[in-house]
C-alpha cells in the first residue's frame, strides 16, 4: 500500500495537463519505477498522482518523421526503445543504453521520458541523449514548447520542466545521429539491477579515411551533479586520428567533469573511470564506425 | 480515496474484486485474492520475487498500481498447473534440476521462465542469464536455475534432442537408519533413475 491521497488516470495528454493544473500538489507518474520507489521511502508522501500509464497509444512508440528526425514518445518503455527497428537501424547506441537500467522487468515498466524527467545524473539513457543533443517536447497549460537537452537539467534531480508540464516526446534530429557511430558504457558493481557508478557515451563520425575523427561527442552520467558533455574533450580530439584521440580523450575529459565522493564510489575512482571509459567508448564507437584500431 | 472495482482476468478466470487505489498489484493479488505465490520481497523492483505475467509480460507487481490492471490478463504460478494436475514444463524442469532451495524467489523466476518459453524461441545460456537478471536468488548460486530454464525451453521449443544422461545421485541417509554414533554419510547411488 502506497501513501497516495489522490490518483487520477489521465485519458489524454490534455486531460493530464488539466489535472496537473487543477491540483497544485499533483505530480506525473508514468512507469512508476522512480515515483513509487521514492514514495515507498516516504518521499513526496502523501502523493497526488496523475497517471499517464494508460496513455500508451498517444505517448509511446518510436517513429521516423518525414525529415529523418527520430521521434520517441515519452512513455516508450526502455525495452521498446531497444527493440524498435527505427532505433536499431538509425541510433543503435540509444537502444543499447536503454538496455542497461535495472533488469528486464524494470525495462518493460520504466520509460525513457521518466528517465529524463527524474533529472538524476545516473539515468542510463541521459548521457546518450546528451551526446545526441535530443530535443524535448513539452505540453503545458500555456501550450507547447521544446527544450534542447543542453538546457534541460536545472540541478541534481531537477529539470526545467514545470510541475504542470508533460514531456510528450524526445526528438533526435537527423543531423544529430546520421553518420555517427556510438558506444555507451555503464560501470557498476554488477551487470544487472544496478545504478551506474559512471556512465559514458561517445559518438564519433569518421572522415572518409575511416581514421580521422570528423566529429566527436562525449557525454557522462555521474561525472557531475547532472548529465554533462565534455566540450574540452570533444574540441581537443576533433580532427585527430582515432589512435591519437584515444590517448588524449581521457585527460581532456577530466578538465570539464566534476565527479565527487559518494557511498557508491570515491572521487578518485570516478576520475579513473572517466579517463578509462572515455578512451574505451571512443575506441569502440570508432570501430563500430568502421575504423580498424 | 473510495474503493474501486478491478475487473480483469486472473489465471484464466474473470475476476471482480474491490481494491483500495493505494494498493500495488502485489497487495491485491496476495491479500485480496490469496495468491501467495506472488512474494513480497524488496518492494522496490530490485529482486523480482513479485513477478507475474501481465498480458504475457513479466512484470514486478510491487511497482505496478492495481489501478493500472483494469482489463488485463494476469497469470501467476497458481495458474500454471493443468486441470489434471500436471505441472507446467517450467515447474517440472525446476524440480528435475533441483533449481529450488528456500523457494522464495522461485515463483517469480518461474514466471519469467514461462515468458521466455512462450516466445517459442531457443536461447544461449548468456541470453538466459540476461533474461533472468531481474531476479535475485540468495541460495542457489543460479546455476541450476539457468539449467532448469534451459531444460524447459529445450523440452517445449527445442529440437527434441535427448537430455544428457544424469550424473550420480547423492541420497542423504535418514537419521533413523543410521546406528547411534555412526557418522551421517551420504550414500552414492550410481546412475540412479
Amino acid at each position: 500500500m502506497y501513501d497516495i491521497e489522490y490518483l487520477h488516470q489521465a485519458t489524454s495528454v490534455d486531460d493530464a495537463v488539466a489535472a496537473l493544473a487543477a491540483d497544485p500538489l499533483a505530480q506525473v507518474i508514468a512507469g512508476g519505477t522512480d515515483v513509487l520507489v521514492k514514495l515507498r521511502d516516504g518521499k513526496g508522501a502523501p502523493a497526488h498522482l496523475v497517471s499517464i500509464h494508460g496513455l500508451a497509444g498517444e505517448l509511446s512508440g518510436v517513429t521516423l518523421l518525414d525529415d529523418g528526425c527520430v521521434r520517441i514518445g515519452a512513455n516508450t518503455v526502455f525495452h521498446s526503445v531497444t527493440t524498435s527497428p527505427v532505433i536499431q537501424e538509425r541510433i543503435p547506441v540509444l537502444g543499447e543504453a536503454c538496455d542497461t537500467p535495472g533488469g528486464p522487468q524494470l525495462r518493460i515498466a520504466g520509460t525513457i521520458g521518466g528517465n529524463l524527467c527524474n533529472g538524476v545524473t545516473s539515468a542510463d539513457s541521459a548521457s546518450t541523449c546528451m551526446a545526441l543533443g535530443v530535443l524535448l517536447d513539452l505540453v503545458g497549460p500555456e501550450g507547447r514548447r521544446t527544450v534542447p537537452i543542453d538546457e534541460w537539467y536545472a540541478g541534481p534531480g531537477r529539470t526545467v520542466r514545470r510541475r504542470d508540464e508533460l514531456l510528450v516526446a524526445i526528438r533526435v534530429p537527423r543531423s544529430h545521429y546520421e553518420g555517427f557511430a556510438g558506444e555507451y558504457i555503464k560501470y557498476g558493481k554488477r551487470n544487472a539491477l544496478e545504478i551506474a557508478t559512471m556512465g559514458c557515451c561517445c559518438l564519433v563520425r569518421l572522415a572518409e579515411d575511416h581514421d580521422t575523427l570528423a566529429d566527436v561527442r562525449l557525454a557522462f552520467g555521474v561525472a557531475g551533479p547532472v548529465p554533462m558533455r565534455s566540450h574540452a574533450a570533444e574540441d581537443g580530439v576533433r580532427g585527430l586520428s582515432v589512435a591519437q584521440a584515444a590517448e588524449r580523450v581521457g585527460e581532456l575529459a577530466l578538465e570539464d567533469t566534476r565527479p565527487r565522493d559518494s557511498w557508491r564510489a570515491s572521487k578518485a575512482f570516478r576520475q579513473q573511470l572517466i579517463k578509462e571509459m572515455s578512451r574505451r567508448a571512443l575506441m569502440s564507437a570508432a570501430r563500430k564506425g568502421g575504423a580498424t584500431v | 480515496m473510495d474503493m474501486r472495482i478491478l475487473k480483469c482476468t486472473v489465471n484464466g478466470k474473470p475476476v471482480q474484486v474491490g481494491y483500495d487505489p493505494r494498493e500495488s498489484l502485489l497487495d491485491t493479488l496476495r491479500n485480496r485474492l490469496g495468491l501467495t505465490s506472488v512474494k513480497r520481497g524488496c518492494e522496490v523492483g530490485e529482486c523480482g520475487a513479485c513477478t507475474v505475467l501481465i498480458d504475457g509480460v513479466a512484470t514486478d507487481t510491487c511497482l505496478y498500481l492495481t489501478d493500472w490492471a483494469q482489463g488485463r490478463d494476469i497469470l501467476t504460478v497458481e495458474g500454471l498447473q493443468a486441470a489434471d494436475g500436471t505441472l507446467h514444463p517450467v515447474q517440472q524442469a525446476f524440480i528435475d534440476d533441483f533449481a529450488v532451495q528456500c523457494g522464495f524467489c522461485t515463483p517469480g523466476i518461474i514466471m519469467s521462465a514461462v515468458e521466455i518459453v512462450n516466445t517459442g524461441k531457443t536461447y544461449t545460456r548468456d541470453e538466459l542469464r540476461k533474461l533472468l537478471s531481474g531476479h535475485l536468488c540468495r541460495c542457489t548460486g543460479y546455476e541450476n536455475i539457468i539449467n532448469a530454464a534451459a531444460d524447459a525451453i529445450e523440452r517445449v521449443n527445442g529440437s527434441g534432442r535427448p537430455k544428457p544422461a544424469p550424473g550420480p545421485v547423492v541420497v542423504p541417509p535418514r537419521p533413523e537408519d543410521v546406528p547411534d554414533g555412526a557418522p551421517l554419510k551420504p550414500e552414492l547411488v550410481a546412475g540412479a533413475e
